[in-house]
């Protein structure tokens, strides 16, 4: 078999039974990392040697019958956002090119309790905020289905890793789309989990009440064994919920039968590309055929959903990212300078990229006296209007559905210049944020050779519902192709 | 719909220092994202209360316990400028 296009979980088997080491699957990944990262440019730093040691270290364990973890010796690439001791963690800025975290995020200590092997940091948009991964200060990562394209943002680099075949699988981050629209346009499965299910602890704040990690894969059940191994509740996260979290990957049956699925009509039809709006309705078919209910929804607060993210996110951020000040960490601007006030406004001047400062501008304004009340209180109002909507949808359906992203993978430099543009291409999956629910992309086709998704969102702690749904989806669609890099 | 003098006053709110090809491009932009906002206050809102979390949280509280915590030397060691435990900075008065 071609290990690098095997899917977690079966690697997973593999090692269990002794029939490949942990080591012979780290280095057939860092062999296709080095064959196709000149071009595809997933990652920010690759972890060559430190996965290597802990592979080998691995298959010693497994060898004197140790046990090492459910996942013993599976390779996983994780989000530069998240925090890896003594590993470089630089959420694809300048400002932290230099930082190593002292501490591990609780999503990455767990997934390396469960056994896996990092093999490097996911190239992204700085401090996550993009739609293209265009943002990082290392470079754009590029779709591997065509390589002129954008994989989406902002956990781009995530994305392009697992549909290249550099990872088996990865972790992101999601604040308004950030796992589900590039796992969209690069033809993998992403799953945002409801807010607090998945510890924040050791992810970079962008912005706090938004943010959730969550699994990129390329099928259901890896997804859901990902979940399962990341989902809890951590007391280093004082937003973490409590109670015990179901075992995912065991209670997948694609038990679908008699569920009832809303079409959210704002998502759906005004702004959807023509190619993706027919992938979409096929999917619609596919999912009835499944014995799916679908029948359309109106959600009328979700035409404002998009406008009152891109006031609270950056709010949120520009409070956030205040912490970077040259002083504890980070960049500091090497110009001689008369006083510390000059130091700060250099240094954060030199450190962010343009998109990070715009939004810090952004969120300024709309916290600012005089504008507070009609920008960041109104929104706020309107993120009260999108709970509600979705809390009357879940009286009557069980899930909802839309495509996840309005257009397949757009150009490099198509709407960089441009933030308006490049903002609306979250207008699928951002109210999903704003009420803090799940939901999960499915690759549901090729239009034009470029992968299209299917979002399927649920009410809070729906996961394992959403879970089941997407894998009777995923056998009725059977999407088997890959980027023919 | 934004002037150059709210860019700078924002800018300075921020902490950023921008330059003047800065200053006239958020101009734009910014003016671009509001004018696009401002469609939020058509809707009607009266008696709505705002909602900041998407949790109904309450505040969590843990024992106040000594526990073991990072070492002087992992706290310092990503600062740009550090000596002998203390961060340093420019002048500040």
């Amino acid at each position: 078999m071609s290990i690098i296009h095997e899917d977690a979980l079966q690697i997973a088997s593999a090692i269990k039974r002794r029939e490949l080491s942990s080591i012979e699957v780290v280095e057939a990944f860092l062999d296709r990392i080095e064959k196709v990262e000149p071009e595809v440019k997933a990652y920010i730093n690759v972890a060559a040697d430190t996965a290597r040691k802990r592979a080998a270290h691995l298959d010693r364990m497994i060898a004197d019958g140790e046990d090492a973890g459910a996942l013993a010796g599976v390779p996983i690439a994780i989000k530069d956002v998240l925090s890896t001791r003594g590993f470089p963690t630089t959420c694809g800025s300048r400002m932290l090119e230099d930082f190593v975290p002292v501490y591990d995020a609780t999503a990455v200590d767990r997934v390396y309790r469960a056994g896996t092997v990092m093999l490097g940091k996911a190239n992204m948009d700085e401090f996550a905020m993009g739609s293209s991964t265009e943002n990082s200060y290392f470079g754009p990562t590029v779709n591997p289905w065509d390589l002129d394209r954008v994989p989406g943002g902002s956990s781009g680099g995530s994305a392009a890793a697992v549909a290249a075949g550099e990872a088996p699988w990865a972790l992101g981050s999601d604040t308004g789309g950030s796992i589900r629209q590039p796992a969209s346009l690069c033809g993998i499965v992403g799953m945002k989990p409801t807010y607090g299910l998945v510890s924040r602890y050791g992810l970079v704040a962008f912005a706090s009440s938004l943010d959730q990690v969550g699994p990129m894969t390329r099928n259901v059940r890896d997804c859901a064994a990902l979940l399962g191994v990341i989902a809890g509740h951590d007391p280093l996260d004082s937003t973490s919920i409590q109670g015990e979290v179901p075992d995912y990957h065991a209670g997948l049956n694609g038990d679908v039968k008699g569920l009832k699925a809303g079409v959210v009509r704002e998502l759906s039809s005004k702004g959807i590309e023509p190619a993706v709006k027919a992938l979409f309705d096929q999917t619609l078919s596919k999912l009835e055929e499944a014995g799916v209910a679908c029948e359309e929804i109106s959600l009328p607060s979700f035409e404002y959903a998009l406008s009152a993210y891109y006031l609270i996110a950056p709010a949120e951020a520009s409070s956030n990212l205040a912490r970077f000040d040259g002083v504890r960490y980070g960049f500091r601007s090497p110009e001689e300078v008369d006083d510390v006030w000059e130091m700060y406004d250099r240094s954060r001047s030199e450190g962010f990229g343009g998109e990070v400062k715009r939004r810090i501008m952004l969120g300024t304004y709309a916290l600012s006296a005089g504008y507070y009340d009609a920008y960041y209180a109104q929104a706020q109002k309107i993120r009260t209007l999108v709970v509600r909507d979705y809390a009357r949808a879940w009286e009557k359906f069980d899930i909802l559905v839309s495509p996840t992203s309005p257009s397949t993978a757009f150009r490099l430099g198509e709407k960089v210049d441009d933030p308006m543009t490049m903002y609306l291409s979250d207008i699928c999956t951002i109210p999903v944020n704003l009420a803090g629910i799940p939901a999960l992309s499915l690759p549901c086709g090729l239009a034009d050779g470029l992968p299209a998704g299917f979002q399927v969102m649920g009410p809070p702690l729906g996961e394992m519902k959403l879970l089941n749904v997407a894998y009777a989806l995923e056998q009725e669609i059977g999407f088997k192709q890959r980027p023919g890099l | 719909m934004i002037s150059i003098e709210d860019v700078e006053h924002v800018a300075r709110l921020a902490r950023l220092a921008l330059s003047d090809g800065e200053k006239e491009m958020f101009r734009r932009q910014l003016s671009d994202v509001l004018e696009h906002a401002r469609a939020i206050s058509e809707v009607d809102t009266t008696g709505v209360q705002p909602t900041s979390h998407a949790l109904p949280l309450v505040n969590v509280f843990r024992e106040d316990e000594v526990k073991p915590s990072l070492a002087q030397g992992e706290v310092t060691g990503n600062a740009p400028w550090a000596t002998q435990g203390a961060f340093k900075v420019p002048r500040i008065i």
